[in-house]
C-alpha cells in the first residue's frame, strides 16, 4: 500500500473560505484545504466528492481554481437533501470532500481547432474551467463559441463574467433563455437554435456539451447537420454516482462507469448507448 | 447600393435560389425597417406579409388577459419571421415586435401566394424551404415544453 497517496474513499477536510449565490436556486462553494495542501490541480471537466457531515455526499464538478490557487470552487444548485445543506454552510465550516475524479475535455486535443462550448442550465458550470483554459492560451485556438441556454433569464450563471469573455478573449457567447418576459431583451428558444448565429468551421471545429441529456441529443444532431464530426464531439454524461472511483457500479453506463471513464465521453464511443431508455 | 433583388439572394432563405425565381418573389418585396418596440404584426390580424431579417431582432410573443406577455421565441438577422401567410385562413397567431432596430425584406403574401399558384414549382421551392424552418421551430418547441432545465424532486441528492 502506498501512503503517501491519500485514500481516495476517505474524504479531507476542506474549510470553506466563501459562500455566495449565483442564481435564486444556485450557490458556489470556495472550499480551501485543513492544514498542508495535499494538491490543488485539476483538468476541467473533473468532479470532487462533497461529503455534508451526517447527510451525505454528492458529486460536484470544479467550476474553477480558487483565486490564489490552493483550493477549488464548486457551483451547486440546492436541489435535495445533501446540496441544501451544503448551501446551510457558513464561512469556516468544514466539510469533507475527495477527489478530483474523472475523465477532462480534451482541451489540448483541440489545439488549432476552432472550439463551440454549449452549455444547458447548470452545465455551464464544469464547463467554465474549459473556458477559462482555452482563453488562457487563447492564440492556440481557432474561433470560439459559447452557446447557453437556460430556462429563464434569472437562472443563468456567471452573467458578469460574459462581457470579458466576449471583449477580452473574443468569444462569442450567445445565450438564450426558453421562456422570458417583455423585460429580457436577448434570445429566446431553445440552446440548439443558437448553433447557425456563430461562426465556426465544421471541419476543424471540436465540441464540448453539457446540459440535460435530451438537450445534448438534439445538441448532436444540430452540430452533425451542421458538419462537426462524431469524434469530434464531446458530452459529459451524469448518474447517480457513490463511490467516484469504480467500486460501487451506482453509475454504470453499458459497459463503462461514468464516474472513472466519465463524466466527459467523446460522442461516437457512447453513441449507442445515447438515446437508450433502458440505460 | 444593392439592390433588392442582391439583398434577397444572400439572405439563408433564399441561397441558391434560381435567378428566374429570385426575380419573381423580388417583384413582391420591399425594405421595411422598425424601430425597437414596434409592433410588426399582431394577434388574429391579417397575416398578408411574409419577412426576412437582415438586422436585429423579433419577439414573438402571446398575452392572456390579466397577464404580462410571455415572450415565446425571438428571431433575428438571417432567419425568417412569419409563415401563417402562405397557410389558410391567413391570421397571425402571435404578436411579433422589434426588440430593437430590425431592418426586414417584407413580401406581399398575397402577391408571394399567386405567384406560387401561378408557378408550382417556385411554391415547391419555397414550401422545401421553409418547411424545414417549421419543422425545427416545432422541435424547439416541444423541447420548452418538456422544460428539460427543470429538477423534479425526487432527482435532487
Amino acid at each position: 500500500m502506498n501512503f503517501s497517496e491519500p485514500d481516495p474513499m476517505v474524504p479531507q477536510p476542506y474549510k470553506v473560505r466563501q459562500i455566495w449565490q449565483e442564481t435564486h436556486d444556485t450557490f458556489s462553494l470556495d472550499l480551501e484545504p485543513k492544514g498542508p495542501s495535499l494538491h490543488s490541480e485539476f483538468a476541467p471537466g473533473q468532479f470532487n466528492m462533497l461529503y455534508a457531515f451526517g447527510v451525505g455526499e454528492v458529486p460536484i464538478s470544479i467550476s474553477a481554481c480558487s483565486k490564489n490557487g490552493d483550493g477549488w470552487i464548486h457551483t451547486i444548485r440546492d436541489v435535495g437533501t445533501v446540496t441544501h445543506a451544503l448551501h446551510q454552510l457558513r464561512e469556516g465550516d468544514t466539510i469533507g470532500l475527495r477527489g478530483p475524479f474523472g475523465s477532462a475535455w480534451p482541451i489540448d486535443e483541440s489545439k488549432g481547432s476552432d472550439v463551440v462550448i454549449m452549455a444547458g442550465g447548470i452545465g455551464l458550470a464544469p464547463l467554465r474551467p474549459a473556458l477559462y483554459a482555452l482563453m488562457e492560451s487563447r492564440k492556440n485556438f481557432g474561433d470560439i463559441a459559447l452557446l447557453y441556454g437556460a430556462r429563464k433569464p434569472e437562472d443563468l450563471l456567471y452573467t458578469d463574467e460574459f462581457e470579458s469573455w466576449r471583449g477580452k478573449y473574443g468569444v462569442q457567447v450567445r445565450v438564450t433563455v426558453d421562456n422570458a418576459d417583455r423585460t429580457w431583451s436577448g434570445n429566446v428558444g431553445v440552446v440548439t437554435t443558437m448553433i447557425p448565429r456563430v461562426n465556426f468551421d465544421p471541419l476543424q471545429t471540436v465540441a464540448m456539451i453539457c446540459g440535460p441529456e435530451i438537450m445534448m441529443r438534439y445538441a448532436v444532431l444540430e452540430l452533425r447537420q451542421n458538419g462537426v464530426s462524431e469524434e469530434n464531439i464531446y458530452v459529459t454524461m451524469e448518474r447517480n454516482m457513490k463511490c467516484a472511483v469504480g467500486f460501487c457500479g451506482h453509475c454504470q453506463f453499458g459497459p463503462a462507469f461514468i464516474c472513472k471513464d466519465g463524466p466527459v465521453f467523446r460522442y461516437d464511443r457512447v453513441k449507442p448507448l445515447f438515446s437508450l431508455r433502458e440505460v | 447600393m444593392k439592390s433588392l433583388q442582391s439583398i434577397i439572394e444572400t439572405h439563408p432563405f433564399f441561397k441558391g435560389l434560381d435567378e428566374p425565381y429570385l426575380e419573381l418573389v423580388t417583384g413582391c418585396a420591399s425594405n421595411v425597417r422598425f424601430n425597437a418596440g414596434e409592433f410588426i404584426y399582431r394577434q388574429d390580424e391579417e397575416a398578408d406579409t411574409f419577412y426576412i431579417i437582415r438586422q436585429g431582432k423579433v419577439s414573438l410573443e402571446i398575452c392572456q388577459p390579466g397577464h404580462e406577455p410571455m415572450v415565446l421565441q425571438t428571431v433575428s438577422e438571417g432567419e425568417i419571421l412569419g409563415w401563417a401567410w402562405i397557410v389558410p385562413p391567413y391570421h397571425w397567431k402571435f404578436d411579433a415586435q422589434a426588440v430593437e432596430l430590425t431592418r426586414t425584406i417584407a413580401f406581399d403574401g398575397k402577391c408571394l401566394r399567386n405567384k406560387c399558384q401561378e408557378d408550382h414549382g417556385l411554391g415547391y421551392e419555397l414550401l422545401s424551404r421553409l418547411l424545414p424552418v417549421v419543422g425545427k421551430t416545432m422541435d424547439a418547441s416541444r423541447l420548452q415544453l418538456m422544460n428539460v432545465y427543470g429538477i423534479k424532486s425526487s432527482e435532487g441528492v
